[in-house]
């Protein structure tokens, strides 16, 4: 087979991915199943910069104590609490702000903001801290030395070490003593065309995942519309999280 | 000196019944054929599965072909209560050869040496 049929039957799989979840949208209806399907990417093909992955988060929606994206990442990624608190992995948390003068509060969950300039791979000695084409900041862990430059050099605070041997984890997300590791933004999940695990959780709808370069998908268009934040905007590191009402 | 070049000599004769450790047993893994030729996979899975990390850690490609998971779905070893054993036991697919050869590795300090339940 030359290159131009081969081009013919990636074209071909691309238009009936797409009918398939066109049709599949208008029979079952809910949106977040045609979103789905259509991100879906097969697993022989590489990432590309085509996509970057983003995520904004409506602080306005978010409730005080709620804790079900933190729980969802847990579960879903296999962290298990080992009994000390300080050394406990987080990949994500929910903060709250107080506003000092009015007492207003407001809840947010902060995890790792997937910069598209990221400071962690800017220091990371080995390479092992580095952004996947579709804006996803990740360790590999396979050349991760634990130096921690990474987790000094984060603005946000977003990454942990590991300091003791670990057991029985995920095989979709491996993790071990020694190493540094961070908010995937469930790239196994999203890989699938899925949404992160955290997103799927939320029952207020307070967190919506999806391509920010698609001028069309959900999230462009709310970013569009609404007013959004940039933690440390200040800092120009072109965050893959956003916030509204903060 | 007889007695020493006798004792010699028999060392030399039993050498190789004592130098040769029992072979160790390969479990046979689910269905009939590897990914690869299975000479090929002795000496070269290592390459596999090096090559295959650093396509689905840095580029998202998830095929099975020479995914590290899909080893382990397929070779794995049932203990004595009928769950998988881990890498800890010596029954393990990869323990056996690796303890034989006594070549230690360290790619279940992170991934998983046991299949999913899911």
């Amino acid at each position: 087979m030359d290159k131009s049929d081969n081009n013919i039957d990636q074209y071909r799989r691309r238009f009936l991915e797409r009918s398939t979840a066109i049709a599949a949208g208008g029979l079952l209806a809910p949106g977040v199943l045609l979103h789905a399907i259509a991100n879906a990417r097969p697993a022989d093909e590489a990432v590309t910069g085509k996509v970057r992955w983003g995520m904004l988060i409506d602080s306005n929606k978010c409730k005080t104590g709620c804790n079900k994206c933190v729980q969802a990442c847990e579960t879903e990624n296999g962290l298990k609490r080992t009994g000390r608190p300080d050394i406990d992995a987080q990949w994500i948390r929910k903060v709250t702000l107080k506003q000092k003068q009015t007492g207003h509060t407001t809840s947010l969950p902060m995890l790792c903001q997937h910069c598209a300039e990221p400071p962690c791979v800017d220091v990371c000695p080995t390479g092992a801290s580095f952004k996947r084409a579709d804006g996803i900041v990740l360790v590999d862990k396979h050349i991760c030395i634990g130096c921690r430059y990474c987790m000094m050099a984060c603005p946000y605070k977003a990454r942990s070490f590991i300091h003791e041997d670990l057991s029985d984890q995920k095989a979709h997300a491996p993790r071990g003593k020694g190493t540094v590791e961070s908010c995937t933004f469930c790239v196994h999940r999203v890989d699938k065309g899925e949404s992160p695990a955290c997103v799927s959780a939320c029952d207020e709808g307070a967190m919506t995942f999806g391509d920010m370069n698609d001028p069309a998908s959900e999230i462009s268009q709310r970013l569009r519309e609404v007013q959004s934040t940039e933690i440390r905007g200040d800092l120009g590191l072109n965050l893959g999280v956003r916030y509204q009402g903060i | 000196m007889r007695i020493m070049l006798r004792i010699v000599l028999l060392l030399m004769c039993a050498a190789p019944v004592w130098a040769a450790a029992p072979m160790p047993e390969i479990p046979k893994g689910k269905g009939e054929q590897c990914v690869e030729d299975t000479a090929l996979m002795r000496t070269n899975h290592m390459e596999f599965i090096l090559h295959q990390r650093d396509e689905t850690v840095h580029r998202g490609i998830r095929t099975k072909k020479h995914s590290l998971k899909e080893c382990i779905e397929c070779h794995a070893v049932a203990g004595d209560d009928g769950m998988p054993v881990s890498v800890q036991s010596p029954k393990h697919f990869c323990s056996v050869c690796h303890r034989y050869a006594a070549v230690s590795i360290d790619c279940f300090q992170c991934h998983n040496s046991k299949p999913q339940t899911k």
